[in-house]
């Protein structure tokens, strides 16, 4: 993890997103394993010395305390040496509500706002400690999509202005792509990869990583003369280094094409299409009975029982 | 310009929920026949000796001190109980312990328990010879026969209220909220007093009514373990039934309408600072 860096730990349910969030945070405690923040060890640090701003998926706001005290809370539970005077609160807070857009709203309680207002609130309210790390678990699960992708960019152009280190958790690659400059993916309690979100997409370390940043279909190849080939036909795809004999391939949807039966890999009859902002996907089934996902742009459209060809145009490789 | 229809004032608020007209009618029905009308007709039977009859009967040294001890120690025995409900319901919601369903279930016994019982086991172990008044009796405390003996049977009586309303609250607070004050740096008192307590204030305020209502009524349990003795430990409603024996059935209507005005005011208070603090705390 590195400084002011926004880093997203994506995996399916129960791969131990949220169980390694609380570790950082002090809320759970690890079997073994130290946390570190800068070279400080912080394993042995109780939850309220770690400085940590922890934001949670259903926001946890103090739904008793107006706005302003939900915020300012953090600051008002300082010893008294360390907090700041009276006006300086209000100030901090006042500059927080900015931040979040939210300047009105001070005197409100929690009850009164939408479930966006409340998580800009609760964000607000972890900031103000001034954390050494932000954490936000699941932050936009608990919101409808519009709302979601207004936030996910509200929340990169915070972390643009303040540069605040942060790390947030979600199930969502699409989040987790757009969002982070970084990307850890997570499966079963293991790491996978951690890499941007280009690395990750454009070499998987595994097939994990790979079939969890999209669909994908599974496609047995042989690896020969340094190509891969599908049912005996070579695909433009380029064979691992020393890699001879049968290999897996996985194919994107995009990275299928119609085509000629001639030049094709894979052959099967159009089962459904579906368009949707000015995409198309076509649902093809082979002969043996599996199912395939061909995307394209919305252009010629195919009728459902039409027989088609489709070449493969890129794809990953697993030995 | 037209102007827009003057909206029409209705009693109710429209709501998608049917059968308003229904329910509100039956709700009058029930309370008229079975809480209104026993009450008017105490009114009225007191009204039999005037006004200054019944400030006679309450300016009655004797009748006097029976509502002090009546509502006094209520007052105070209600205190108690909210105060060890509140911990016995913190107890039995927040941990997990072998035997807490059985322990859940004992604190509703004095719902269950016909009072003179309770009132003849509590004064059978708290008289100066019993388990518990013998041990007390070295210190040189005597519970049975006093007003002590008054306060313990209403806190007996009155606890499985305090408990049972704050009980659910306690059960529904939310973890993350607390955790979320620990990561802002909060101690545990901090997060105790300024996050988990003031929620539940208005529960125990309901809590701490229920128990005090219970309190003043009780008669059962009482009598036995209170020694009856006038202007000590004799209790308001004792005193209406020794008038009732005497057949001096107005003086007995005057000393419970001086009852149901005390209490309904006290009831009508603590509902009072309830909304309050129910507004204050900034939810429902």
């Amino acid at each position: 993890m590195r400084a002011g860096e926004l880093l997203g730990l994506l995996g399916p349910s129960g791969s131990g997103k949220t169980t390694l969030l609380r570790i950082i945070a002090g809320l759970d405690f690890p079997d073994r394993g130290r946390i570190l923040f800068g070279g400080d060890d912080a394993t042995g640090l109780p939850v309220q010395q770690r400085a940590v701003g922890f934001v949670f998926q259903h926001y946890a706001l103090f739904k008793h305390m107006s706005v302003a005290d939900n915020i300012a809370y953090g600051l008002n539970a300082r010893k008294r040496a360390d907090r700041p005077a009276k006006a300086e609160i209000r100030r901090r807070v006042g500059d927080l509500l900015d931040l979040i857009k939210l300047s009105g709203f001070a005197d409100r309680y929690p009850s009164q706002l939408s479930g966006g207002q409340r998580q800009r609130i609760a964000l607000a309210r972890a900031l103000a400690v001034e954390p050494r790390v932000l954490l936000l678990d699941e932050p936009f699960g608990a919101l409808d999509a519009q709302v979601r992708k207004d936030l996910r960019r509200w929340l990169r152009e915070i972390h643009d202005r303040t540069g605040q280190t942060t790390i947030f958790v979600t199930h969502d690659q699409d989040e987790a792509l757009e969002l982070s400059d970084r990307v850890a993916v997570l499966d079963r309690g293991r790491l996978e990869q951690v890499g941007t979100p280009d690395e990750v997409q454009d070499n998987p370390a595994s097939a994990t990583v790979l079939r969890f940043l999209g669909d994908a279909i599974e496609l047995e190849a042989i690896a020969e003369g340094g190509r891969v080939l599908v049912d005996g036909k070579p695909t433009p795809v380029a064979a691992p280094r020393g890699a001879v004999g049968p290999v897996k391939l996985f194919v994107r949807p995009w990275q299928l094409q119609f085509a000629d039966p001639a030049e094709s890999h894979l052959g099967g009859t159009v089962r459904a299409s579906h368009r949707s902002q000015g995409r198309q996907r076509i649902e093809v089934a082979p002969a043996d009975g599996r199912h395939l996902v061909v995307e394209d742009f919305d252009g010629e459209r195919y009728a459902a029982g039409q027989p088609v060809g489709l070449r493969i145009n890129g794809g990953y490789v697993f030995a | 310009m037209v102007d827009a229809p003057r909206p029409k004032r209705h009693f109710r608020r429209p709501s998608v929920i049917p059968g308003f007209g229904l329910t509100f009618g039956y709700t009058l029905t029930c309370l008229s026949l079975i809480v209104l009308l026993p009450l008017a007709a105490l009114v009225v039977k007191s009204s039999e000796i005037g006004l200054s009859g019944i400030v006679a009967v309450a300016t009655d040294p004797r009748v006097a001190s029976a509502l002090r001890v009546s509502f006094g120690v209520s007052l105070l025995a209600a205190l108690t109980a909210s105060v060890f409900g509140f911990i016995v319901a913190w107890v039995l919601s927040r941990y997990r312990f072998p035997g807490r369903k059985i322990v859940d279930a004992v604190v509703d016994l004095p719902f269950a328990l016909p009072t003179a019982v309770a009132g003849i086991a509590l004064a059978s172990l708290y008289a100066p010879t019993g388990l518990v008044g013998a041990q007390l009796a070295k210190l040189g405390i005597q519970a049975a026969y006093t007003p002590l003996g008054i306060f313990i049977a209403m806190v007996f009586i009155g606890l499985p209220f305090a408990v049972r309303t704050v009980q659910p609250l306690i059960t529904e607070i939310d973890k993350e909220v607390e955790e979320a004050s620990a990561t802002l740096g909060a101690t545990r008192r901090m997060t105790l007093v300024r996050v988990v307590l003031p929620p539940l204030i208005p529960a125990v305020l309901t809590g701490f009514a229920l128990a005090f209502a219970r309190g003043v009524g009780e008669y059962g349990s009482i009598i036995f373990i209170a020694g009856n003795l006038p202007y000590v430990s004799e209790i308001a409603p004792l005193l209406i039934v020794i008038k009732l024996s005497e057949f001096d059935y107005a003086g007995a209507a005057a000393i419970a309408t001086i009852m149901l005005a005390i209490s309904f005011l006290t009831l009508l208070a603590i509902n009072l600072i309830q909304a309050w603090s129910r507004r204050r705390f900034g939810y429902v």
